[in-house]
């Protein structure tokens, strides 16, 4: 069997269709992940070891486990505590709580890069802590975090398939079904996956773009 | 055994084909990784061209959908793999292609001093990267196959998709006979965790074993 072009071209509008539910799962995905994961870096910050602790546990536990049993945990069991939302809801909740772990080491890592001297001065010039964070740590420590950031957007874009296992009717869903219908699944399995090369190959070239940017930004 | 260990017995089984699993594409990506790896850093213009057009094809698209590629439209071309050849190869190269920008940048940050000195001492090409810059670069591969390592673990819960008896896919079987999600879900996580734990210990022991008797590498 060779590639069929004519059949290529008539998924091709199912596939871009469902290639938006891919962008809206990773937009929404990786909103929750942003915002999640800033919570886990401030609590491992606090002094109190009963913030601190937890936060670094659940960091490693998520980090450590696969995205694939962690969206079937939530999946299968929110339902038995009256929470029946749906896969779409489910898949990027399960996305955001996965990438929260590795934000929460983006932020860590951006926080703890600003030199302590820079603390140090916020606190001569008795700056609050309010003026601290907005005008003399987060200016220095948020450029570098964008390129990794960045990163995880692509990485977590490249792992959105694995909502097709509780049927978000993404990418991988949609080839996999046009395959069974038709009984074809070259045609829509390469498309999915030339689809995601185009997609990540050109975000590589802006992160790179972003990264000399903030590197000549740095020097 | 009380409950929810004594769901365990059925699913040590599956953790069996997930170590398999994970033991064999380890293997595939370390290969993959130093090919590739060493392949970008090739006099040959051919050479560097065919390495960067792995790592981009298997970095630039998703491991579940090569996975499905290898196992479904594969076939259709002539080429059948069975299910655990297909996870341990996808899997192996998937991980592979991330691993060969680890070896790359390895044996880049080996210090160009190295390099004169392994000339100055009249050593060969080949002399010179087996005896001189890879046992420095090595050093600093661990940490990062090490995580790399975890990454590969949890990318082998993907071939309970194509129809592979792992550790999840032994959950899932058996969260249709008992409906006991919540327990077997989270105890398999733990396993995972637990899993994730040995490896990482491992590494450390590892890096720590090849770091006894040298310097930082130069970086004093």
């Amino acid at each position: 069997m060779i590639f069929d072009w004519g059949f290529a071209l008539e998924i091709l509008p199912a596939l871009l269709r469902a290639g938006l539910v891919t962008l809206q799962c990773t937009v929404v995905g990786m909103s929750l992940a942003l915002v999640l994961g800033l919570a886990w870096a401030l609590m491992r910050r606090s002094p109190r070891r009963i913030l601190a602790w937890p936060a670094t546990w659940i960091v490693e536990f998520v980090r450590s486990t696969p995205l694939l049993v962690q969206v079937y945990f939530l999946f299968y069991v929110l339902p038995e505590f009256g929470l029946s939302w749906s896969p779409f809801v489910t898949g990027a909740l399960g996305l955001g709580l996965h990438y929260s772990a590795y934000t929460a080491e983006v932020y860590r890592a951006g926080i703890d890069n600003v030199p302590s001297g820079q603390w140090e001065a916020a606190r001569a010039l008795n700056l609050g802590w309010m003026e601290t964070w907005r005008s003399v740590i987060l200016p220095q420590a948020v450029p570098p975090m964008v390129p990794a950031l960045g990163n995880y957007l692509v990485g977590m874009f490249k792992e959105t398939p694995i909502l097709a296992a509780i049927t978000v009717q993404e990418l991988l869903q949609t080839a996999k079904l046009i395959g069974a219908e038709s009984f074809r699944y070259l045609e829509p399995l390469t498309l999915v996956g030339l689809l995601f090369l185009l997609v990540s190959l050109t975000s590589a070239q802006l992160i790179g773009w972003l990264e000399s940017r903030t590197a000549e930004a740095a020097s | 055994m009380p409950p929810p260990l004594d769901l365990l017995p059925s699913l040590l089984t599956g953790l069996l084909v997930t170590l398999q699993i994970t033991a064999g594409g380890a293997v595939v990506a370390l290969a993959a990784s130093f090919l590739a790896g060493l392949g970008r850093l090739s006099g040959r213009r051919a050479v560097r061209g065919i390495s960067r057009l792995y790592v981009d094809v298997f970095r630039g698209t998703s491991a579940l959908v090569q996975l499905f590629w290898a196992f479904f439209a594969l076939p259709l071309l002539g080429i059948r793999l069975e299910a655990v050849t297909a996870g341990i190869l996808v899997l192996g190269l998937n991980l592979g292609s991330y691993g060969s920008e680890i070896v790359r940048s390895a044996i880049r940050n080996v210090s160009r001093s190295q390099y004169d000195a392994a000339r100055a001492l009249n050593l060969n090409r080949r002399q010179t990267l087996w005896r001189i810059i890879l046992p420095q670069a090595a050093l600093r591969m661990i940490p990062p196959f090490g995580n790399l390592f975890i990454e590969l673990l949890k990318g082998t819960a993907l071939v309970s998709l194509i129809s592979l008896a792992d550790l999840t896919f032994q959950g899932q079987t058996l969260r249709t006979s008992t409906l006991r999600s919540g327990e077997i879900f989270a105890l398999i996580l733990v396993l995972y965790f637990l899993l994730a734990q040995v490896i990482a210990r491992g590494m450390r022991f590892l890096e720590s074993r090849l770091a006894a008797g040298r310097d930082s590498g130069g970086a004093a």
